[in-house]
């Protein structure tokens, strides 16, 4: 993400995310430097705001965040993931097996 | 090169991106750095000419209008320079280097503003063509400076709506209104000529190598020729460049910009760099008061 | 409607110069941040001398930027406190911004009463916009109210809202450069 505190002794980064639309997820919009939270939510509002492009916005100290990148995935859990979930050919043999038992019931009733 | 910036090096030409904590060449740091400042350096200095007519607005909207578009430049060289910050380089340090002249800024910020037909034609025309490289920029290799960069042409464009009813509603009034916007044209042809850049193959620009932008100069001045000149002549304006022409294979010819004179400019010796700088470096001192008393308390 | 004309037009003859003053920081004020926090005050005081002169020119028979600005100098009814250039000094800028919306929110109260309904409106629409600068001013005067500098400054300054008769000397200049353009082809549209 970046250093918490403006290089060289200035004022706190706070991370700004925004809300397009009511309904809508909040996504990262970008930065600003700001000495304290009062601040940060006039300079939020003005960067993320004046030309009506959000219905809300939260902003947070940089270093209230805590970023997470390493997911381990040794041993390829294909249970958790659509590809682990072959429907294709099993769905063909069972509409197969489906269509040969109503030809048998209609030809033993013939 | 050795191996891992070579692995670097076929991921982000195969259209990869990295982000801030991600590993980076060295060079690739350095010369990102450099790129990117040199945005933030020419946003910032492109308020100074313009926000001279904000004073001077002939009307309450125009005036309401110019105000808007300055302070969205405003916004833009601190989304650029929080960018810069991140990757290591801060924001004083990025302030020292352009008023001392160690850091550029591009070369139509270097020239005066003389009339209301600047007016127009900055925020039409210049604007236009910076409206073009930022669009390349939208797939930087780089993303946080993608991602401010989608913030940045959306605001852009309603700059150049801006300057195209500005300079429609002069071609629409007196003769000295229209005029006055060819007259403007007339100055600022040279300098968006030369906007883009020299035309270095881009596989031998190392901005292009690097994907940090997505199209080479003369890319990307074609497509301004190509978008822009068919609007200036239909409103019956003269572009003053005689060999001005598209060939038959699709291509703009004209005359060679005037390469030395860009060097000349973005090295510090445009007609208004000196003076420009100089406002900022004493207003910069004036306020250094109101950084300490506002900011040291936070660190 | 007519005795309240002479009001409005002090207002919006204020906000358009307070709104000119504030433009003077675009681009050089302390922090970026702060520089494009400052240009919407700037923005919106025009905007609000915009409401107020499109108020007034339907009582006048005339247009807002008629009554912006086709008055000549002496015809201007704004207060010494914002024809005052402060540019670079920030904290005697502050110092204004907190004097100015102290006076101003006490004047747009006054008009919220008024008996004529758009009056009374339209004050009520910009006192709300007006809660967002409000907050702005008192934000910086916490952070500089311990600033001799600033003290001094906000008490100088704070009487100077009620000064009207007389101009500043800078004000001449102020008045060519804000109508240059406009005068240079008369009765044009822009």
């Amino acid at each position: 993400m970046g250093a918490a505190c403006g290089v060289g002794g200035s004022g706190l980064i706070y991370e700004v995310f925004r809300q397009e639309r009511k309904g809508q997820a909040f996504a990262h919009a970008g930065s600003v430097e700001a000495p304290n939270d009062e601040f940060a939510e006039a300079y939020a509002r003005e960067q993320y705001g004046r030309r009506g492009e959000s219905t809300a916005l939260w902003i947070a100290p940089r270093d209230s965040l805590h970023e997470i990148e390493d997911f381990v995935d040794e041993l390829g859990r294909n249970y958790h993931r659509v590809d682990g979930y072959p429907l294709k050919e099993k769905l063909g043999k069972a509409r197969e097996l489906a269509a040969k038992s109503a030809d048998a019931l209609s030809a033993g009733s013939g | 090169m050795e191996a891992r910036e070579q692995e670097f090096l076929d991921y982000v030409q195969g259209g990869g991106q990295v982000e801030t904590d991600d590993w980076l060449p060295d060079e690739y740091r350095a010369k990102l750095i450099k790129f990117i400042e040199m945005h933030g350096n020419s946003e910032l200095m492109g308020v100074l000419p313009e926000r001279e007519w904000i004073l001077r607005a002939p009307t309450l909207q125009r005036k309401l209008a110019l105000t808007a578009k300055v302070q969205d430049e405003v916004g833009h060289s601190q989304l650029i320079y929080r960018v810069v910050e991140d990757l290591g380089k801060p924001r004083e340090q990025c302030l020292d280097d352009l008023i001392s002249g160690k850091s550029k800024f591009h070369n139509v910020f270097h020239y005066p503003t003389k009339t209301w037909g600047d007016v127009g034609v900055i925020a039409w025309l210049v604007d236009a063509a910076a409206i073009i490289s930022q669009k390349a920029l939208l797939k930087c290799s780089y993303a946080p400076y993608a991602r401010i960069m989608k913030k940045i042409c959306w605001e852009e464009s309603f700059h150049i709506l801006h300057g195209r009813d500005v300079v429609l509603t002069m071609m629409l009034g007196t003769n000295e209104q229209r005029e006055l916007v060819q007259e403007a044209l007339n100055r600022w042809w040279g300098p968006l000529m030369q906007f883009h850049g020299n035309p270095i193959s881009r596989d031998e620009d190392p901005m292009y190598v690097w994907r940090i932008k997505s199209q080479g100069n003369e890319e990307a001045r074609q497509q301004f020729l190509d978008g822009y000149v068919p609007q200036i002549w239909e409103l019956g304006l003269t572009v003053p460049d005689p060999e001005l022409r598209k060939g038959d294979d699709g291509v703009w010819e004209y005359t060679e910009p005037d390469w030395d004179e860009l060097k000349h400019v973005v090295t510090g010796h445009g007609p208004k760099t000196a003076e420009r700088l100089e406002l900022r470096r004493t207003t910069r001192k004036e306020t250094a008061w109101v950084r300490r008393a506002v900011l040291a308390e936070a660190a | 409607m007519k005795k309240q004309v002479h009001k409005i037009l002090e207002m919006a003859d204020d906000e358009l110069i307070l709104g000119w003053r504030n433009s003077e920081w675009t681009g050089i004020a302390p922090l970026l941040e702060e520089d494009a926090a400052f240009a919407s005050s700037a923005q919106n005081e025009s905007g609000h001398a915009r409401a107020w002169y499109e108020l007034a020119a339907r009582e006048l028979d005339t247009t807002a930027d008629e009554l912006a600005f086709d008055r000549q100098p002496e015809e201007y009814r704004c207060s010494t406190l914002v024809q005052l250039r402060l540019v670079p000094d920030w904290g005697r800028t502050i110092a204004r911004h907190c004097a100015y919306e102290r006076a101003d929110r006490a004047r747009i109260e006054a008009l919220k009463q008024s008996g004529d309904a758009e009056v009374a409106g339209l004050a009520a629409k910009i006192d709300r916009e007006e809660a967002y600068h409000r907050m702005h001013a008192e934000m910086w005067f916490e952070r500089l109210k311990d600033e001799p500098r600033f003290s001094a400054a906000l008490e100088e300054l704070e009487p100077l809202f009620d000064v009207r008769e007389e101009h500043v000397p800078e004000f001449a200049a102020l008045w060519e450069e804000m109508t240059m353009v406009r005068r240079s082809v008369a009765g044009a549209t822009w």
